[in-house]
């Protein structure tokens, strides 16, 4: 049977169609295998060789060195390993500060653009998508002169009496500056003494720096325009009758954005912070064009790190081995957050929520047991209809 | 439908405090405060526009100053003494016309062989029957999964072994591999009915044949896709023309600028200069932006940035 469809596949219509699936296919394939996976293959070897950047990397005077380039990074004690604390820790910051707020803020502008009532809906997305369109290069020499000490963030910080600080000049963190606005200057000797990576946990804990709040800034500026598109086109594929029926039933807006259309929001939220969260780890092009890592190496990222220790010191192997502990740190984080944000029946949490919904359900007669499943939205898409 | 209600009021109505009775005068209430609410968005969202639009506007405003006004001065729109003279050192008296030409050079070229390249392959997993095909496939949705930003020095290390470093070779190759353009034509083939080409097939055109004069031309809308992302993508690419060139005559706008910007070309601050050299490497995509705008926002595909 299957000898005679593929002969009579070769013979018909679509002959010759392997061949040119392949022919199609062959440019990209090439293109990607050499740009791509062999790249990635020598860059493992270089990773644990002693390469020093003259040659290839594969002559008979590069040797193999097992796992020291990581050890030195990861437990060396040296200046490797500090400046790789270093940069870790201003990219977590930069992580940790970024994902969530451009995704509340993408959401915030998606919901309000989208508003059926409002006129002038074009002029309002293209002004909060147009900085999305321009090149980190130039954004970034935009943001070098609107936060320098006598720029135009610090003058419109001066009409409210506020007296700005020098931005990319000021490596002190923002969580220190907020504990010694309350008279801490000191951490305690358990947090000072003790490090991991080379950093001190209290640095660890210090907060972005100033000069790293400025890029945090930016990179909230620059992104939410794509992530609100994202946001809109989800938001304009509900269909209005869930909502609707919430109406009816006498939920308020606010109950209404969190209990129905958030939820039914899950698959772009989810893409949205995968998306920001791979994004905002690779940090290279705005602290290459900005400040290089300074001031006091508070915006030294894992990326610009990896391409100044081999372009520039000539580690090649160490800057490898940042890169590939970079890549296992992004799918990491991919991971956890794809376990956090899974399918999950009801939550604790959420099922506390509902417990005196339950109660009133049962008090009123109702089967308790329906009341669990609608919160999964298909299903009360399905119960809809 | 009754017991839909009864599904989700409860989750929903919970929390309701007042469950006042739905009389007309409440609905006139509500209009009201549909009137209060609208005002607060409007107010709220043309407070937003300002703060997005203001750094564009101070940076043209700050490029046509002075040096000594645009210290003085940043947030004036309006310059005290109107001077074109950073950008007439822009394009007179500095290699800004060389990045500009090597950019677009390269975007040119980088944009046509991804739109050749992408559809092709995209045409070739949606549409031909081949042995392999799901290994292709499956390749390039884990190679998507590859961080850009890892590939920097490996990068680099394929260009300087296969001898190509400080080449237009070098920098426009490498940046034909797209695996999400090909992701997208693929969508885009497989949402075309299958019949037209079958057709001509019947009547003997060759599968490149029936690429080519058919199914090409039927998919503008996701050509066009591509070609936005591919501009944009590499117009404002940098970190590869880093890694991959070091000849100041190769040098791109992103490179150039970006060397500006940490004070190659300028004595003290420059900000006229750097912010008017900013500017005009973002009008071509500024351009492209309001001719496709239509399309970018329309499409949730085009709204990806890296």
């Amino acid at each position: 049977m299957s000898a005679t469809t593929s002969r009579s596949r070769r013979t018909g219509i679509r002959r010759g169609e392997a061949a040119s699936g392949w022919v199609f296919t062959a440019p990209v394939v090439l293109l990607l295998g050499v740009f791509l996976v062999v790249p990635v293959l020598m860059a493992l070897w270089v990773s644990f060789s002693d390469w020093g950047g003259r040659g290839s990397p594969f002559s008979s005077d590069v040797h193999f060195v097992g796992l020291k380039n990581y050890s030195t990074l990861l437990g060396g004690g040296g200046l490797a390993e500090q400046d790789f604390g270093m940069s870790l820790k201003n990219n977590a910051w930069y992580v940790v500060l970024v994902v969530p707020i451009q995704t509340a803020v993408a959401l915030g502008l998606a919901v309000l653009v989208n508003r059926a009532i409002l006129r002038g809906r074009g002029f309002f997305r293209t002004a909060f998508y147009f900085p999305s369109v321009t090149s980190s290069v130039a954004i970034t020499v935009l943001w070098l002169f609107l936060f320098s000490t006598s720029g135009a963030v610090n003058k419109v910080l001066s009409w409210f009496g506020i007296h700005g600080p020098n931005w990319f000049n000021d490596p002190r963190g923002i969580i220190h500056n907020l504990l010694a606005a309350f008279g801490v200057t000191q951490g305690p000797a358990a947090l000072t003494q003790n490090t991991a990576l080379g950093v001190s946990w209290w640095d660890w804990l210090g907060g972005p720096s100033v000069a790293m709040s400025a890029y945090i800034i930016m990179a909230i500026f620059t992104t939410s325009g794509t992530f609100m598109l994202l946001f809109i086109a989800a938001l304009q594929n509900l269909g209005g009758d869930v909502t609707e029926a919430a109406m009816m039933d006498g939920a308020n807006g606010w109950q209404r954005f969190w209990r129905i259309t958030l939820p039914q929001l899950r698959p772009t939220l989810f893409t949205v912070l995968t998306l920001g969260l791979i994004g905002c780890w690779q940090v290279f092009d705005q602290i290459y064009t900005g400040t290089q890592g300074a001031p006091g190496k508070t915006t030294l990222t894992p990326a610009f790190l990896s391409y100044q220790t081999s372009f520039v010191n000539q580690e090649w192997g160490q800057g490898a081995a940042i890169a590939f502990i970079l890549f296992v740190i992004i799918v990491l984080f991919t991971l956890f957050q794809r376990w956090v944000l899974r399918e999950r029946a009801v939550s604790k949490r959420r099922m506390r929520l509902y417990q005196p919904a339950l109660a009133a359900g049962t008090a009123a007669g109702g089967a308790p047991s329906s009341v669990p499943s609608s919160t999964d939205d298909s299903d009360r898409k399905g119960a809809l209809r | 439908m009754s017991s839909t209600t009864v599904q989700n009021d409860r989750p929903a109505a919970a929390p309701v405090r007042d469950p006042r009775p739905r009389t007309p005068q409440r609905r006139r209430h509500r209009s009201r405060t549909t009137i209060v609410a609208s005002s607060i968005t409007y107010a709220i969202l043309v407070v937003l526009a300002v703060v997005y639009i203001m750094p564009f506007l101070i940076q043209l405003a700050t490029s046509f100053k002075t040096d000594a006004e645009a210290t003085a001065n940043p947030v004036a729109l309006i310059p005290q003494t109107f001077t074109t003279a950073a950008y007439q050192r822009l394009f007179l008296n500095s290699d800004f016309p060389v990045w500009f030409a090597n950019s677009a050079v390269v975007t040119v070229f980088v944009t046509l062989g991804r739109v050749f390249f992408d559809s092709l392959a995209g045409y070739a997993l949606a549409r031909l029957h081949f042995r392999g095909r799901s290994v292709v496939f499956a390749a390039l949705v884990a190679v998507m999964s590859v961080p850009m930003v890892v590939l920097l020095i490996p990068k680099f290390l394929v260009i300087n072994q296969l001898g190509i470093y400080d080449s237009y070779t070098g920098m426009i190759v490498p940046l034909l591999a797209d695996a999400a353009g090909v992701f997208i034509m693929k969508g885009f083939f497989e949402s075309i009915p299958a019949s037209v080409e079958e057709q001509a097939r019947i009547d003997g055109a060759g599968t490149f044949r029936v690429f080519w004069s058919i199914v090409l031309p039927m998919a503008r809308p996701a050509l066009i896709t591509i070609i936005i992302l591919s501009f944009q993508g590499s117009w404002n690419e940098l970190a590869h023309f880093i890694v991959s060139t070091q000849n100041p005559d190769l040098t791109t706008l992103t490179k150039g600028v970006a060397g500006l910007a940490s004070g190659q070309l300028s004595q003290g601050s420059q900000y006229p200069l750097k912010l008017a050299a900013a500017a005009i490497m973002t009008i071509p995509v500024a351009v492209l932006f309001f001719i496709f705008q239509r399309r970018i926002m329309n499409s949730s595909d085009g709204a990806v940035k890296e």
